[in-house]
């Protein structure tokens, strides 16, 4: 599903530039569930953003979907996102104008469903990350959890092969943090790859397999002991 | 074009925003409105104009003429110039292709009575044109013709209030009216944009003045109505021939101003076109800038916009959002909200130019208005500008890549 090689990418700082990532290898295939953990400014979001072709990497290769991604304008990388793409950010990035049906219902916009049968779809996914009744509120009307939650919907709504989530948690207390990872568990069961970013161990160890980065190169690769019990 | 769900995204967006949208549109409706006050302004200058020309033709020249002020081929000053039938004979025969419309004028102050009523009025003596000369409008009856001209006929068109002082309500059409003793038949009764005066007026065919008032083939001033193919400087140049080739019919000199002149409507004109031109030129110069600074105003609100909503674009744009919807949304936003305003600014103006009405006339503006040719131009205006304002800060907006947009704030 994502197959990355030899990936390297660095941002310019001034006249200097800074070198994040540095030569990532990492194959995730369809269906899996993988964290990524490491430091703080280690390039987790980096890589993420670039797996979400939110942002372009310098060197290597990436392929999604089979598909090489290479000098990728916004409007193709638009369409790959709403086709292939869902996320969940840390500090959920909901429209605080438009009501949580509303905005779990916009990817469905930009895919061209039609009205009615967009309200109806993103009810349905309301309904499973139990929102239903909150679906006239707007953001600012919701907990924290909450808001996670219908960002999940909004991730999922068109269906996407990969979920990408930035630390969904990171924002959460504990019992929240469960909700929500159990959610992702059960969109991974699925058959959609979920793609976590964490700081949390307990949040890294539910998911099938972790990575670990350091200074922009994976250190460690491991299955957990979840991936076993499939 | 017209996509529902694209109109519904974008009466959110400006429902929802209140503060931002009534800001924005503001700036348009206040521009307009200035913009719709200057021209009706100036609309209202200019009728002004036009009804201070409004008593006779604009294409009228009149000859008039006194005593001469320089001595002229042994002649002396203060020669006293009669001007008689074969000087308009002249006029119309030279001048034929030259002149639409001519008549004589003999002036004259008689008594009128009819029964127990009687008063002085002023008479004119004239050929039948003086009617479209003086836009003498006949209420009754009919004006002088060709006909009574040549029978001499003791006939007479009176005004409006000299029909008024002597019949009061009762029908004056066809009843014989004493004038200076003599008995006429009242043919026609009229009316006049020039005042009250004019409608106190009378008319008769000059021939029969001649004949009855000294016997004679005197005249007071010849009025002309110059061909209205004639461009204002031919008018003009026209003027200036009739009047020198009449001081030399009169021996008059050359440069005499007081014993002969030719007053031309068309050399008004000119100054009041010139008048105009310049103070169109001043309310273009200003109403193009009041609404540039609209324009600019609109714009700089869309930058501020834009950039307070570049996060929303950038969640957008993950969610899938092409460039060019996010592009296309802010354009019709913003044409969108500037037609509204512009709208709003332009009923406003239009409202309030309509109760100013002709309360301002002491100032000189007479029922200020704009023309619809304005109000469609400034509309197109208002439109392209909405466009452009949206479109160019939308368009760098567009440009932003998701993930610096997603981190803005
Ligand atoms: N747009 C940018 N311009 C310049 N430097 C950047 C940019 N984005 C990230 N960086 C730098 O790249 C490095 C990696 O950033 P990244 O966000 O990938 O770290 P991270 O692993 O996600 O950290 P955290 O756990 O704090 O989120 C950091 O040193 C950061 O300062
Ligand atoms: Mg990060």
């Amino acid at each position: 599903m994502i197959e990355i090689k030899k990936l390297h990418k660095s941002y310019p700082i001034g006249k200097d530039s800074l070198h994040v990532l540095k030569g990532i290898d990492l194959h995730i295939k369809e269906g899996e569930f993988v964290s990524i953990m490491g430091s703080s400014g280690s390039g987790k979001s980096t890589l993420l953003n670039i797996v979400g072709l939110l942002d372009e990497h310098d060197e290597g290769e990436y392929y999604l979907n089979g598909k090489l991604i290479k000098n990728l304008n916004e409007k193709k990388a638009a369409i790959l996102r709403n086709k292939f793409l869902g996320f969940v950010f840390q500090s959920f990035n909901l429209i605080s104008y438009k009501t949580a049906l509303e905005n779990v219902a916009l990817p469905l916009y930009y895919k061209g469903v039609p009205r009615k049968e967009r309200l109806k779809i993103a009810m349905e996914y309301l309904d499973k990350v139990e929102l239903k009744d909150w679906a006239n509120h707007l953001p600012n009307e919701l907990s924290g959890g909450q808001k996670q939650r219908v960002a999940i919907a909004r991730a999922l709504v068109t269906k996407p092969k990969v979920v990408l989530a930035d630390e969904p948690t990171g924002a959460l207390d504990s019992t929240t943090t469960d909700n929500v990872m159990d959610l992702l568990r059960d969109i991974n069961d699925e058959g959609m790859t979920v793609f976590v970013i964490t700081h949390e161990e307990e949040v890294a160890a539910q998911t099938k397999r972790i990575v670990r980065l350091k200074d922009g190169i994976i250190i460690s690769d491991n299955l957990t002991s979840k991936s076993k019990a499939v | 074009m017209f996509d529902l769900d694209r109109w519904r995204e974008i009466f959110q967006s400006i429902s929802k925003n209140k503060l931002r949208s009534v800001m924005s549109g503001f700036t348009v409706a206040f521009a307009i409105l200035l913009f719709t006050l200057l021209f009706g302004i100036v609309s209202g200058l200019s009728n002004s104009f036009k009804d201070a020309f409004a008593d006779d033709a604009q294409n009228s020249m009149f000859v008039r003429v006194w005593k001469t002020s320089k001595p002229y081929k042994g002649l002396q000053t203060g020669r006293r110039i009669q001007l008689k039938n074969n000087d308009f004979d002249y006029v119309k025969d030279e001048y034929d292709s030259n002149i639409e419309l001519l008549t004589a004028r003999v002036n004259r102050n008689v008594n009128i009575s009819y029964k127990n009523n009687q008063d002085n009025y002023s008479l004119r003596a004239v050929h039948p044109d003086h009617q479209f000369l003086e836009k003498t409008i006949i209420d009754e009856g009919r004006y002088i013709n060709q006909r009574d001209l040549k029978e001499k006929a003791k006939v007479i068109v009176i005004g409006r209030l000299v029909k008024e002082d002597l019949f009061g309500e009762k029908p004056a059409l066809w009843k014989r009216v004493n004038v200076n003793g003599i008995s006429y038949q009242i043919i026609g009764i009229f009316s006049d944009d020039g005042g009250d005066n004019e409608e106190r007026m009378t008319y008769m065919p000059i021939t029969t003045a001649q004949m009855i008032y000294g016997n004679n083939d005197e005249i007071n001033s010849i009025s002309i109505g110059y061909n209205p193919d004639l461009s204002l400087d031919e008018a003009i140049a026209f003027g200036n021939k009739l009047e020198r080739d009449l001081r030399k019919k009169l021996n008059i000199h050359p440069d005499d101003q007081s014993a002969l002149r030719v007053q031309n409507m068309a050399e008004a004109n000119k100054g009041v076109g010139t008048f105009m031109l310049a103070l169109y030129f001043i309310v273009i110069f200003i109403g193009s800038g009041t609404l540039v600074a609209g324009i600019i105003g609109i714009s700089n609100i869309m930058i501020f916009v834009i950039k307070e909503r570049t996060k929303e674009f950038g969640i957008r744009k993950a969610l899938g959002a092409q460039p060019s919807s996010i592009v296309g949304m802010v354009v019709q936003e913003s044409v969108l909200i500037t037609t509204i305003a512009g709208y709003l600014g332009l009923s406003l103006g239009t409202y309030i130019l309509s109760q100013i009405g002709d309360s301002l006339e002491d100032y000189f503006i007479t029922n200020p208005s704009v023309s619809p040719g304005i109000v469609i131009g400034a509309t197109v205006v208002l439109i392209l500008s909405g466009l452009i304002a949206g479109y160019v800060p939308a368009k760098r907006a567009a440009k932003i890549k998701p993930i610096v947009a997603l981190r803005a704030d």
